[in-house]
């Protein structure tokens, strides 16, 4: 079965979201543990895999038994496996932690709910094995298009910021694909390491730069690099609770994993920053983003927008380290990708806990959460300490390979950038737990409207949502702190071997 | 001359895509960005059949018995990806057309302008 296993990653989640609706048409709930169910053994293929690659190096797998270049391959080796491993495991945290919230907000459509959650996921690993051009960019479209619905939902703001999503992210899309018709006939192969070896043999022309520059706008869409980051704030804040808990931490990421793809297995070494300075224009604008983000994340009321621009600055450092383009600058993209996952995934299952428990998610009204849900408030706390990059947590960790990386190509100035939206994200992360731990909680029982007096916890009871909320919480922030400590061996043995 | 008219229809797909882009971008009418989507797919389509000419080629087809050479046929991959290209943009068009209804119905519009101002006024 070894054989097989990279094909064994998207295949269940894209056959089985064709099924869940339809059991959830018989069974509400059962949708609900099909869904986990599915995730769960995808999420134990990717870690089999993970196992298999750094014991026997990395697996290919010829879908259909046509022969690569011919036929469409999949490829698991160390990044391959790792950025599943750590996509799954995030998703299978948030599903299983936001069924109240899903049952709150979807009612009676939770069948097509998990069905889109499982496309979703599909089209996310199958970006993440193919070693296909064109594959990867239908496998792009199924995510994105499952993506779209989900913001969708989100009532009537949801529905303008669905529709924009849907705009902006198909532009994205066939851009990309533009480029990889200039690949493709400047190459006449769509298989990522027979473009390698051609490109490599060859000399470099305008045709395949102008595809490398068509590839990069593209996918800079999706990893929501400045300045093409605009379909992301509204998304993130006006989809439903159950969605953003769910996409914030994964689908960029994966954005971002086709881009270092792009500069890994498809072009030769040193190519996109030689040939074409896409390499350059990802340091550029990548550091331009991360203080950019940072600064508009500060201005934020809602705290989910806020959290929105948070991670526009930390994919912008994902973006430095790719560009960087060194072994080094590899592992610090890789390895803040994991964090900024799981750090993502903390702070907004935190937020969605709040929202689920309280119905609020403005700054303001926070006042006081740190008494009233203090396992939710301990657990947005690992969060936030580890996004503003305090040792041990895994968050300083990236920041420490990414500045590393940068010094060596004497980029003093990404130093400087790395302090800066540190300390810009200590001040608007702090804002929020300020408003948590030390401001009064307000007296609502009189003075406060009706409708906000219904969606606000009394004083000094405890609201604290149930286990199945707060376990998958706490151990992603659990996560957050113990991976941080073993980045080492997670460097060592997965990610230098890989870049 | 000859060599502008051998160009010819990059330059029809060049501005193909202009269109497009213009459309999604520059539109204020959610209907027309979504045109203008189409538009933009359409000139992909175009570019990679495009590519796969060759003069004199004939229909990729071989012939029970008959020996193949490639230079014979004009390329058939890209045809094939265009038709997985246009299911895709098929795919992304029905689910645009069931978000606008459903915007439509709860804003009465498809303006973008219109329906930012009504949000507002909801606000």
């Amino acid at each position: 079965m070894a054989a097989q296993l990279p094909a064994l990653i998207p295949v269940p989640l894209l056959v089985l979201s064709i099924l869940a609706p339809a059991v959830g048409m018989w069974r509400q709930s059962l949708a609900f543990w099909l869904a986990v169910a599915t995730i769960a053994f995808s999420t134990a293929m990717s870690g089999w895999a993970l196992a298999h690659v750094i014991a026997h190096g990395p697996m290919t797998y010829a879908l259909g038994g046509w022969e690569p270049p011919i036929g469409i391959e999949y490829v698991v080796d160390h990044v391959a496996a790792f950025v599943s491993l750590i996509v799954m495991g995030v998703a299978l945290a948030v599903v299983v932690a936001t069924r109240r919230m899903a049952e709150q907000e979807m009612q009676g459509r939770l069948g097509l709910y998990y069905s889109l959650v499982l496309l979703l996921l599909a089209g996310l690993t199958g970006m993440i094995v193919t070693a296909d051009l064109f594959n990867l960019f239908v496998f792009l479209e199924i995510s994105s298009l499952a993506g779209y619905a989900l913001v969708f939902l989100g009532g009537r703001r949801g529905m303008l910021a669905g529709y924009r999503y849907l705009i902006l992210g198909t532009l994205g899309g066939a851009f990309y694909l533009l480029g990889v018709a200039f690949l493709y006939f400047g190459t006449g192969t769509l298989n990522m390491g027979h473009t390698l070896e051609i490109l490599s043999a060859s000399e470099a022309t305008t045709s395949i730069a102008a595809g490398a520059v068509f590839i990069f706008v593209g996918l800079g869409l999706k990893m929501a690099l400045v300045p093409l980051h605009l379909w992301l704030p509204d998304a993130y804040t006006f989809s439903p609770s159950s969605v953003n808990t769910l996409i914030a931490p994964i689908m960029t990421k994966v954005g971002a994993y086709a881009m270092l793809r792009m500069f890994l297995s498809v072009f030769p070494e040193g190519y996109l920053i030689d040939e074409v300075p896409i390499g350059q224009a990802l340091v550029v604008l990548g550091g331009i983003g991360v203080v950019f983000g940072a600064a508009a994340a500060f201005r934020q009321q809602d705290i989910r927008r806020l959290l929105a621009y948070s991670s526009v600055s930390q994919l912008a450092f994902i973006a430095i380290g790719i560009g960087l383009a060194t072994p080094l600058g590899y592992v610090a993209a890789l390895l803040h990708i994991m964090n900024h996952a799981l750090m993502k995934g903390t702070l907004f299952l935190a937020v969605m806990a709040v929202r689920l428990q309280t119905g609020v998610s403005e700054v303001p009204a926070l006042a006081g959460l740190g008494r009233r849900l203090p396992i939710t408030a301990a657990a947005f706390t690992v969060g936030a300490i580890a996004m503003v990059g305090v040792p041990p947590t895994a968050g300083f960790f990236s920041k420490w390979y990414l500045s590393i990386a940068a010094v060596e190509q004497d980029l003093w100035v990404i130093l400087a950038v790395v302090l800066v939206s540190s300390l810009l994200s200590a001040a608007y992360l702090f804002r929020v737990l300020e408003r948590a731990y030390l401001a009064q909680a307000p007296d609502i029982s009189h003075k406060a409207p009706e409708t906000q007096r219904n969606k606000l916890p009394l004083l000094g009871v405890t609201w604290e949502p149930k286990a199945d909320v707060l376990l998958p919480l706490v151990l992603v922030a659990a996560a957050t702190i113990v991976l941080g400590v073993l980045n080492v061996a997670v460097v060592r043995h997965v990610l230098e071997p890989g870049t | 001359m000859d060599e502008l008219a051998a160009r010819f229809p990059y330059f029809m797909i060049a501005i193909l895509l202009a269109v497009g882009v213009w459309g999604m971008v520059g539109k204020r009418s959610l209907v027309k960005k979504l045109i203008g989507l189409n538009v933009l797919q359409s000139a992909i389509i175009l570019f990679f059949i495009n590519g796969s000419i060759r003069d004199g080629g004939t229909v990729p087809i071989l012939f029970f018995g008959e020996h193949a050479n490639a230079e014979e046929f004009v390329n058939p991959l890209p045809h094939v990806l265009m038709l997985t290209a246009i299911v895709v943009s098929v795919a992304v068009t029905a689910v645009a057309l069931a978000f606008l209804t459903r915007i439509h119905r709860e804003f009465g519009s498809v303006d973008e302008a219109e329906i930012l101002s009504e949000m507002e006024q909801q606000a």
